[in-house]
């Protein structure tokens, strides 16, 4: 069986930065395995600009963005293997996959690296009534076949969900010329960043409902009409608000899931509020040797901080390559009131590496407010906001120093303050 | 005077940006956290610009379509005439990131490039 130092899953934006950081830091023998038939990942359906603002200090495209890291991996010579199907990951660290040129294979790894991206909340997850008509799609799904494959997915489209990859859709597709009669979120709030509304929705004057959903499609063949009510706080449709649209198409934005089905069969501990593996401070999961990073971790809004994380969790796995001692007691870092989740989950106060990056969400829309980071009852930062969504993941850095001299759990937590 | 509320779409941050205007006149120009944030909010007051990105056919590649993007901001009203070229055009692999494909779109001063490279297959 052929060994490798490490081996990453995935070949998009977290897989490329992190072979990137372990070649830059001296690990020689690694190989990252891509299922596509080239690297980069959702990136490269992703053709809007936005990307590599706080990376390249540049306005960058997806596609734009990939190339730098594919560049970058080459010029180091990462070996990428394509159209290659990582089938099983077991907790001995070997990876099972499969590819046309080599068939059925298993290799081993001193270190493996989950940058294994997210998948889509499909039709199955929300339960729209009416017949399994053609012309439902994902939204990502179209985003696919109009921007790689070349094929429009329909002329009059429906979007259901506020989520950024939709809101991007509305303005592609209307682009293309297809007409998009509206976006309905069940939320009373959009799930998508403000400057996406702005400017994929006000700038083509298409509506967004807000707490208003699809409740039926019609159609057998295809799709040729949706029913659009409004929800009450419950989010259950109110009878007497029905409306109609004529549409061939109806696009899905309503959630984007980690990919863990590997991690899971290979007996990782998962965390229920992001739906990825448990990850500690140097990126670790549950088990010794396996790291996890992206949005196989956890969904992001940037692609920047897919690529930055990715870089830690590489380091993590250098620190691990070194020196595979035990790290000592973990202490919990979790969610307090209107914080949805936290990653990293853990912290080695006997061992702290260097200062700890926190990424979290708040649970709900919330005006000016402070942000608490506990730690029994001592309040280790207190942070003002202005203002603070879900769809906006926020950031708190605790110093080594402060790392290492604590002895309870970690909580972050958020409450909204007068003016 | 009036206070007009404005988004920011230079980049992801999304900055809250509030425009005191007195008839056509900008008086103030708070919320923003860099001046690219005020130049977008004074431009944006007077007419909107905007990054189109879309794609063009290609042909010898590995996909049917390449990507594009206009390699600075176009007025918005100027997106249809845009898209109108852009949908005209052909190209032959290979292409570099950052090659020009339409010189001059819609008589924008903006030129439309390759978002990625492509190789002839």
């Amino acid at each position: 069986m052929r060994h490798y130092q490490a081996v990453i899953i995935g070949g998009g934006s977290a897989g490329l930065s992190a072979a990137v950081t372990l070649k830059e830091n001296g690990i020689e023998d690694i190989v990252v395995l891509e299922k596509d038939c080239e690297p980069g990942g959702i990136l490269e359906q992703c053709i809007h600009n936005g990307f590599g603002l706080q990376t390249f200090k540049e306005q960058l495209s997806g596609p734009a963005y990939a190339e730098r890291y594919v560049r970058m991996a080459k010029d180091l010579g990462v070996e990428i293997k394509l159209n290659t199907m990582v089938t099983k990951l077991n907790s001995d660290r070997t990876v099972e996959y499969t590819s046309s040129l080599e068939g059925i294979q298993t290799i081993s790894a001193d270190a493996v690296i989950l940058a294994v991206g997210c998948y889509e909340r499909g039709r199955g997850a929300i339960n729209i009534n009416g017949q399994r008509c053609a012309g439902v799609y994902t939204a990502g799904q179209a985003q696919r076949y109009l921007n790689i494959e070349g094929y429009m997915v329909g002329k009059k489209v429906f979007i259901l969900g506020s989520g950024d990859i939709g809101l991007i859709m509305a303005r592609r597709m209307t682009l293309e010329g297809a007409k998009v009669y509206g976006v309905a979120e069940i939320m009373p709030y959009s799930n998508g960043l403000p400057r996406n509304i702005r400017q994929c929705l006000e700038d083509f004057d298409i509506p967004l409902y807000l707490s208003h959903t699809v409740t039926k499609t019609f159609g057998k063949d295809r799709l040729e009409r949706i029913e659009l009510m409004q929800v009450d706080e419950h989010m259950n449709p109110i009878a007497g608000t029905e409306q109609y649209f004529d549409v061939d198409t109806l696009l899905l934005s309503v959630g984007l899931i980690p990919e863990n089905h590997l991690a899971e069969d290979a007996g990782i501990l998962m965390d229920p509020k992001i739906k990825g593996p448990k990850v500690d401070d140097s990126y670790m999961t549950s088990i010794p040797g396996i790291f996890a990073c992206g949005n196989g971790l956890h969904v992001h809004d940037l692609v920047d901080f897919v690529s930055l994380q990715a870089k830690r969790a590489a380091e993590g796995a250098v620190r691990y390559l070194k020196n595979r001692a035990d790290r000592g007691e973990t202490l919990n870092v979790g969610p307090g009131t209107n914080v949805l989740y936290t990653v990293p989950a853990g912290v080695h106060p006997h061992d702290a590496m260097e200062n700890v990056e926190f990424f979290f969400r708040v649970s709900k829309p919330m005006n000016a407010s402070v942000i608490e980071v506990r730690s029994g009852d001592k309040v280790l930062r207190t942070l003002r906001k202005k203002k603070l969504i879900p769809s906006e993941m926020e950031r708190v850095m605790l110093k080594k120093e402060e790392i290492a001299s604590l002895e309870d759990d970690v909580t972050i937590s958020v409450s909204e303050v007068e003016g | 005077m009036t206070e007009k509320e404005l988004v920011c779409v230079v980049c992801p941050m999304g900055c809250n940006i509030t425009v005191t205007m007195e008839g056509s006149e900008i008086l103030s120009v708070k919320g923003n956290t860099c001046p690219r944030g005020e130049a977008y909010a004074r431009q944006e007051c007077i007419m909107p610009m905007r990054i189109l990105t879309s794609t063009v056919k290609i042909e010898g590649a590995v996909h049917r379509v390449l990507p594009v993007i206009t390699d600075r901001e176009i007025p918005l009203e100027k997106m249809e005439a845009a898209m109108k070229e852009v949908r005209e055009v052909s190209v032959s692999a290979p292409v570099q990131v950052n090659d020009i494909i339409i010189e001059n779109i819609a008589d924008t001063g903006a030129n439309l490039i390759a978002s990625r490279s492509m190789d002839r297959i």
